[in-house]
């Protein structure tokens, strides 16, 4: 983050437009204080956790952030593509398999286990995304939800990978090379700075993919496709290309979640999961650029927090969703909005 | 022998086709009146369902049971609707996704509290417990058979009301035209009240009816919440004859893929891989036949938006 914030936010992805001064209404500016902040306590939680003696939060940290970056690539399509996918789990549950199946194999190297869920999720998201992108509204929704479903279905008839009881692995990647001190990935801390590294790094594109040309683009059909297409731009395959991408980095997020955990099974695909990153996006704030990461933060420690007071936790987190559809009908971040502009 | 395979499964199919379509039909009416999202409908199902099997317990009596549970169950119904979902009409989807996402998961949890988490059981009446012999050679359970009964019975009465009754016709004017049913005068709001208390009532009958077939637990609605939801997309959303023959279309194939696609598979390739490959592809398979639909037929075979 640090190498953005030298440049003024205005001019970071429109250097041939210096005329225009403000940010417009479809550019998304890094808000890089507050950004910067954020950046700096996640570097510094391993530490402070260890210094408190609470360690276990280190595993439960990387296991939000891992969920930020799925809600973030959701958020990719759904709020700024106006594509409300409900089979986003499907994605992640590739890349978790591709993940646990290397490791089945015993290859343990973690750039091939990241690559591979990066492209055979896309592959996939290819494949839907194709089908899926011909039909609108609420077909699209159901008709991306069938899709996830054959997908965990298919899953759990795979007997050679576990079938319905799910994949075991025997220990997490490795990056192929020495971290020195004594360090590596299947520890909690280095495994969470794995996990930060690549999560900032793709928060990072996915902003300045939004305020590029494509992304430009990309709001604009959202908010009107027949116009967009009017104009003359190819709306089908703009659409198709941030479904792919979209999946793809699930895919990512799915390596890292299998990997945390050590475990892939099919239930990372149900219905129910691509709900909940649902909720998640729209919890944070459909469209805004920290929607997903502020969503999945909030969904999760919640989730962490009532867990720990009550087994009935579930009805906490039903009565807080509830009040934020109805008290704040776009989201968290849009309280902020409003706070800010009275 | 295979031609009582195919009438035994036939009757499984119509049985689990006309319960899919009890719960569908509370669910394009919603859908395509109000037009609004609801991923609650199968936790009243649920809700149906328990309530039911503890009447049914505490009474000593199904009958007594059933028609006590759909009523609580119904008031249920239009309580939810009253308080919390008529505002989120007016909001998007996605609001509407998060708002009835949230209800699920307190619903889940207040069953929970109140029954806990173990499986409860519902037992049909005694006089409907033995098989019944249909054709020499060929005897069925004479509980689903009553099931189908029930399923054809609430079918007919529905279709009855949607298309002979004041009330009926102000349904179909409101899925196929909100703006102009209003116009006309129709009071929509108490409509809404209705027709959410109704389908309240048919998802309780549904989950009453299941309940001895299969387990009565928390998560019971989840999934065949999914299923309700492509009849609707495969008939039409909004339309009543469309989720009368999705549901049984989907039924039907369901039915008739779990059992005759792995008896296929394993003439072709051999029990090995058909042991692995059947299973899978009969799951599928209505996944399939949604997507198919929707490829073709974008609106769904029924489409009641004119």
């Amino acid at each position: 983050m640090a190498e953005i914030d030298s440049k003024p936010i205005e001019t970071v992805d429109v250097p041939k437009a210096p005329m225009r001064l403000q940010p417009g209404l479809l550019d998304h500016p890094l808000h890089w204080r507050p950004g910067l902040g954020l950046l700096i306590a996640l570097v510094l939680l391993p530490e402070l956790a260890q210094a408190w003696g609470q360690g276990f939060y280190v595993g439960v940290a990387s296991r939000i952030l891992i969920f930020a970056l799925a809600a973030t690539s959701l958020n990719l399509i759904l709020g700024f593509g106006g594509m409300v996918s409900f089979g986003h789990a499907a994605f992640v549950g590739v890349g978790a398999y591709a993940a646990g199946i290397l490791m089945q194999h015993g290859l343990p190297s973690a750039w091939l286990a990241l690559l591979l869920a990066f492209v055979v999720a896309g592959a996939f998201a290819l494949l839907i995304g194709a089908i899926s992108l011909r039909t609108r509204g609420v077909y699209f929704i159901m008709i991306t939800l069938a899709f996830a479903q054959m997908l965990y279905y298919l899953m759990v008839s795979l007997k050679t990978y576990g079938g319905d009881d799910g994949l075991s692995l025997d220990r997490r990647f490795d990056l192929g090379f020495d971290l020195g001190f004594g360090l590596d990935l299947s520890q909690d801390a280095p495994f969470y700075y794995l996990v930060l590294a690549l999560a900032v790094g793709v928060f990072l594109a996915v902003q300045r993919l939004l305020n590029s040309r494509f992304g430009h683009a990309l709001q604009a059909i959202r908010d009107n496709e027949t116009r967009m297409a009017a104009i003359g731009f190819p709306v089908y395959r703009f659409k198709l290309m941030a479904f792919v991408l979209a999946g793809a980095l699930a895919g990512l997020a799915g390596a890292l979640l299998a990997h945390q955990g050590g475990f892939v099974s099919p239930s990372m695909m149900q219905w129910s999961e691509s709900g909940m990153l649902m909720v998640m996006v729209i919890l944070g704030g459909v469209g805004h650029l920290y929607g997903g990461l502020v969503g999945a933060v909030v969904f999760l420690v919640l989730e962490e927090f009532l867990s720990s007071i009550t087994i009935h936790w579930q009805f906490g987190l039903g009565a807080v969703l509830l009040a934020v559809v109805l008290l704040a009908p776009n989201g968290l971040l849009s309280l902020r909005l409003k706070w800010k502009a009275p | 022998m295979t031609g009582i395979l195919v009438l035994e499964q036939s009757l499984n199919g119509l049985q689990f086709g006309l319960m899919l379509f009890l719960l569908a039909a509370g669910l394009t009416l919603v859908f395509g009146i109000m037009d609004m999202i609801n991923l609650a409908h199968g936790s009243i199902y649920m809700i149906g369902a328990y309530l039911i099997a503890s009447m049914a317990l505490a009474s000593g009596s199904f009958w007594l049971g059933l028609a006590l549970g759909i009523a609580a169950t119904a008031a249920i119904g239009a309580l939810l609707e009253l308080t919390v979902l008529r505002r989120l009409y007016q909001r998007d989807h996605l609001s509407q996704v998060l708002g009835t996402f949230a209800i699920l998961l307190m619903s889940n949890e207040v069953v929970r509290m109140v029954w806990g988490s173990q499986p409860i059981a519902l037992n049909p009446p005694a006089a409907l417990a033995g098989p019944v012999a249909l054709l020499p050679g060929f005897s069925y359970p004479a509980y689903r058979l009553f099931i189908i009964a029930v399923g054809l019975a609430a079918a007919g009465l529905l279709y009855l009301m949607v298309t002979r009754t004041r009330l009926g016709m102000q349904v179909r004017a409101g899925a196929s035209n909100r703006e102009m049913a209003l116009a006309m005068g129709v009071d929509v709001r108490r409509l809404f009240t209705l027709v959410f208390a109704m389908g309240a009532g048919l998802c309780a009958l549904a989950g009453g009816m299941l309940g001895p077939l299969l387990a009565v637990q928390v998560g019971m609605g989840e999934s065949i919440l999914i299923l309700a939801f492509v009849v609707i997309v495969i008939g039409g959303i909004g339309s009543i004859r469309g989720a009368l023959l999705g549901a049984l279309l989907v039924g039907v194939v369901d039915t008739a893929g779990r059992t005759l696609i792995p008896y296929v598979f394993e003439r072709i390739m051999g029990p090995d891989l058909a042991a692995n490959a059947g299973p899978a592809v009969a799951a599928i398979l209505i996944y399939v036949l949604m997507a198919a639909v929707l490829f073709f037929k974008p609106q769904g075979l029924f489409p009641a938006h004119g």
